[in-house]
């Protein structure tokens, strides 16, 4: 194989990820007049973003105007089982009505209330209808959106690019990043002063997913060979409606926003089994809850027929349905044959975000390693172990502009290009073509099937001692296999190496998971632990942080998690979230002068 | 009697810009099936290094577009059991309109050098608008475009005369069409459709909306409305009454204007 002559580009803030962290963050570095470029694994605008459908949760109160940054903050944190970093929730909560408005400040347009302000629709576990969204492809808006801003600011950005390896200097701090072009195999050298990761999580573990196949968490691996720490890696969030039939579709995702548009549940026994898990919230219940009420639905016999449970908007009408749902109307009868306006549908538990990943500073994105900058769900901490739906889109916004910002400020104050030794660009340089050399190696997507297959069986919803060990063990014995993943053919577009780098990262990321569920003994939002059915309040007070060590692997320790100050520990003596108090309060009010 | 697994022959095209064929390869066939699916049965099982591009395999992304059996599609949307049923061999293609770089992997980046050229949307007031529903309804069905560029491969003005240099394509008269229509634009940019965009080269044949994933109605809804627009802006009648008639001037507009788009 020709070797290619090496490129060496630079720039102030280098950005990894082109989603809707990395596109918002590279607007904020961009507007402090830094050098910005953006590499991106796929096309420009093809980011999983695009696929999120529900909304952005933001507390605007346009159609409750009880609703408040607090109340959003309670919601989060509630539904999070308080192993949030309460700081990132309060920053979030806070901020997001700006960054919506920004939004549309910058061309996206929501659907409207009756009265011309943007709608919010109702979602599981919010006190309040609360998410901005379009129909249901608000990912789509919002990805668009701030495509087209990137596009009209001066910004360089790298399509289908793979980055490898992260540099720092000799003193520790971020240097660059190495990569290749897919097109032409190409490799390009970064040199950074500040470093931002905004790759996504890495659903792409599993085989049932909603996940693109991008979803690989690159920026979590590439921090963890780095010497990063990570957190909360065993929170996995199972989304309670996946497709489940044909097996072509299996994992896709149904919004959450068919049940906020009012769909109901059903077991085989046509029963609402959701008024059974939880009376209050029912349908709308928290993602976590949900799942798990399917998946036990299904253990004992009441599932679908293909092993699910019976979503049901009929009664809504078709007009209504085709109006609010056009997606998943259109994602029905093309891909399943079914007409979800005069049919029920099968639907069931898919993997769909992490809530874990790399460790940051609340404010900035800051982690451990000086001018590495982390946003979006490839960092932890905003969502603790459950994420509720909408704050995720919200949280690219919010935590993106932030990262962005303090990139950019870092890079300032960074004079001199830093410096990056010849020999780990060389050692990586060799590194990454090697899989062209290995004769009767392994398939990597073989591997990666064989890693979704034992992932899926063992570090399910449903996790305990035994399926943890066995996970494992099996984990262990895949190993050889993975270093020996070879590739054959041209270096040009070739899917079959390039797997190979999503393979490794994944690896990892997959070997934290399973050390953190093993780690945390209790139950705990997502994680569910058969042989600890409890939630135990010492473990509510830590987060379990991971790093990897040259030498001596994968290592875990439980880091305690810093006390709220009182003015929002308060919040949570109280019997409900602080909105809804003071609607209560107010109803009372009104009662009275009656 | 065993139950064989069912299988099917798929011809995938195999090369680059140099040369290429197409290839059969069997595939085993599974309820639901849909194209892309085919084509990692391949990549899993054949060809490792068969080139296709894709994200999201579920109709939202628009990277996987195609052509099957001639006709630009998404690969992820196009289900195998209708032409199962029929007894049509399944071909697929490269899109034509864009330079092949592998297999069904084609260079698309020309359309994002076009983007780069429009008027960014430019808000008359500072957010939050005061919008009504029936404001937005046609610019939501703009917005609903995924970027698959299949109207770009089906357009004839870029597919069989190549014409790239003078007309940007039926996915930016819909980018401009929306932003056009949007009620909080302050930007104007009917000048930019009839000159640089070239919109006066789509001869209206609808060919885009047929091939539209998302259904948008980018002929009828989109491109003559901006037709109309830049029509009533630069051939009003009281001037062609004065002897400049808008056959004169759509020549005269085509000659000068034969801007660069690349």
């Amino acid at each position: 194989m020709a070797t290619l002559s090496l490129e060496t580009l630079h720039y102030d803030v280098v950005i990894i990820g082109a989603g809707g962290a990395g596109l918002r963050a590279a607007v904020a570095a961009a507007e402090q007049r830094s050098k910005v470029a953006v590499l991106s694994k796929s096309l420009l605008g093809k980011a999983h973003t695009v696929m999120a459908e529900g909304g952005i949760a933001a507390a605007l109160g346009n159609l409750d105007p009880y609703d408040s940054w607090d109340t959003h903050f309670y919601d989060t944190m509630v539904s999070g089982h308080f192993i949030n970093n309460y700081q990132m929730v309060e920053i979030y909560t806070k901020e997001a009505p700006a960054r919506i408005f920004e939004l549309e400040n910058w061309g996206a347009v929501f659907d409207r209330t009756e009265d011309g302000k943007i709608l919010q629709r109702p979602f599981g576990a919010h006190s309040f209808r609360r998410l901005a969204h379009v129909g249901d492809r608000t990912g789509k808006e919002l990805i668009r959106t701030l495509q087209y801003k990137v596009l009209s600011l001066d910004v360089d950005i790298f399509q289908e690019v793979t980055s490898t390896r992260l540099f720092v200097d000799d003193e520790g701090r971020i240097a660059g990043v190495f990569a290749y072009r897919r097109d032409d195999g190409q490799p390009l050298v970064f040199r950074a002063k500040s470093l931002i990761l905004a790759t996504g999580g890495w659903g792409r573990m599993y085989r049932v997913t909603s996940n693109s196949w991008e979803s690989t968490g690159d920026g979590c691996a590439l921090a963890l060979w780095l010497g990063a720490e990570v957190q909360d890696m065993e929170m996995i969030q199972f989304h309670p409606t996946g497709m489940v039939w044909p097996p072509g579709v299996r994992g896709i995702l149904v919004t959450e926003g068919v049940r906020g548009e009012g769909g109901l549940l059903f077991n085989s026994e046509n029963e609402r089994f959701m008024l059974r898990y939880d009376p209050v919230r029912q349908e709308l219940s928290s993602r976590d809850v949900v799942s798990r009420s399917i998946f036990k639905e299904v253990a004992l016999g009441r599932g679908s027929p293909h092993g699910g449970a019976w979503l049901d908007i009929r009664h809504r009408g078709a007009q209504y349905v085709k109006q609010k749902l056009p997606g998943m109307y259109d994602q029905f009868l093309k891909l399943a044959d079914v007409d979800i306006t005069r049919e029920r549908f099968e639907v069931g538990p898919t993997v769909h975000y992490t809530m874990g990943g790399i460790r940051v500073q609340a404010a900035t994105g800051a982690t451990n390693i000086e001018g590495l900058y982390a946003a979006g769900e490839t960092a932890a901490g905003l969502h603790g172990a459950n994420r509720l739906g909408g704050n995720s889109l919200g949280d690219l916004l919010v935590f993106g502009r932030r990262a962005g910002m303090a990139a950019a400020e870092y890079a300032k104050a960074r004079a001199k290009w830093p410096q990056l030794a010849k020999n780990q660009i060389e050692a990586e340089r060799k590194r990454i073509v090697q899989p062209f050399t290995i004769e009767s190696g392994t398939n990597p997507f073989m591997v990666q099937e064989t890693l979704q297959a034992l992932m899926t069986a063992h570090v399910g919803i449903m996790r305990s001692k035994q399926s943890l060990t066995t996970a494992m063990e099996q984990f262990q014995a895949l190993r050889a296999d993975v270093e020996r993943m070879a590739a054959s053919g041209p270096i040009h577009f070739n899917p079959g190496w390039n797997t190979i780098f999503d393979v490794q990262s994944l690896i990892i990321l997959a070997e934290s998971v399973i050390q953190g569920a093993i780690a945390r003994e209790e139950s705990r939002g997502a994680q569910w632990r058969v042989d600890f059915p409890e939630e135990l309040a010492d473990l509510g007070r830590v987060n379990f942080v991971q790093r990897l060590s040259p030498g001596k692997g994968l290592s875990i320790e439980a880091r305690p998690i810093p006390a709220m100050p009182e003015s929002l520990a308060r919040l949570f003596r109280a019997s409900a979230a602080p909105g809804v108090l003071r609607a209560r309060e107010e109803q009372r009010h009104l009662a009275k002068e009656e | 009697m065993t139950a064989l697994k069912e299988t099917t022959t798929i011809y995938v095209y195999r090369g680059d810009a140099s040369s290429g064929q197409e290839q059969p390869y069997s595939v085993e066939v599974s309820p639901g099936m849909v194209v892309l699916d085919a084509i990692h049965y391949i990549q899993a099982h054949h060809a490792r290094d068969l080139a296709v591009r894709w994200n999201c395999k579920a109709a939202h992304c628009g990277s996987c577009s195609a052509e099957i059996n001639g006709r630009p599609k998404l690969l992820c949307k196009t289900r195998i059991d209708q032409y199962l049923a029929s007894g049509v061999p399944i071909h697929v293609r490269p899109m034509k309109t864009f330079p092949l770089i592998r297999d069904l992997v084609t260079d698309v980046s020309w359309n994002y050098r076009v983007a780069k050229k429009i008027a960014p949307f430019e808000p008359a007031e500072p957010a939050p608008f005061t919008l009504f529903q029936r404001d937005v309804d046609r610019i939501q069905e703009f917005r609903r475009c995924i970027e698959c560029f299949l109207c770009q491969d089906i357009c004839h003005v870029l597919r069989d005369h190549h014409d790239q240099n003078v007309y940007m394509g039926p996915r930016f008269m819909t980018k401009l069409a929306e932003l056009e229509m949007h009620p909080m634009d302050a930007s104007d940019r009917i000048a930019f459709t009839t000159q640089q965009a070239g919109i006066g080269w789509c001869n209206v044949t609808h060919c885009c909306s047929d091939v539209c994933p998302e259904g948008i109605q980018i002929t009828g809804n989109a491109i003559i409305p901006l037709k109309e627009r830049a029509a009533d802006r630069n051939w009003d009648p009281l001037r062609r009454l004065f002897g400049h008639g808008p056959s004169a001037h759509v020549a005269e507009h085509k000659s000068k204007d034969r801007q660069k788009i690349d």
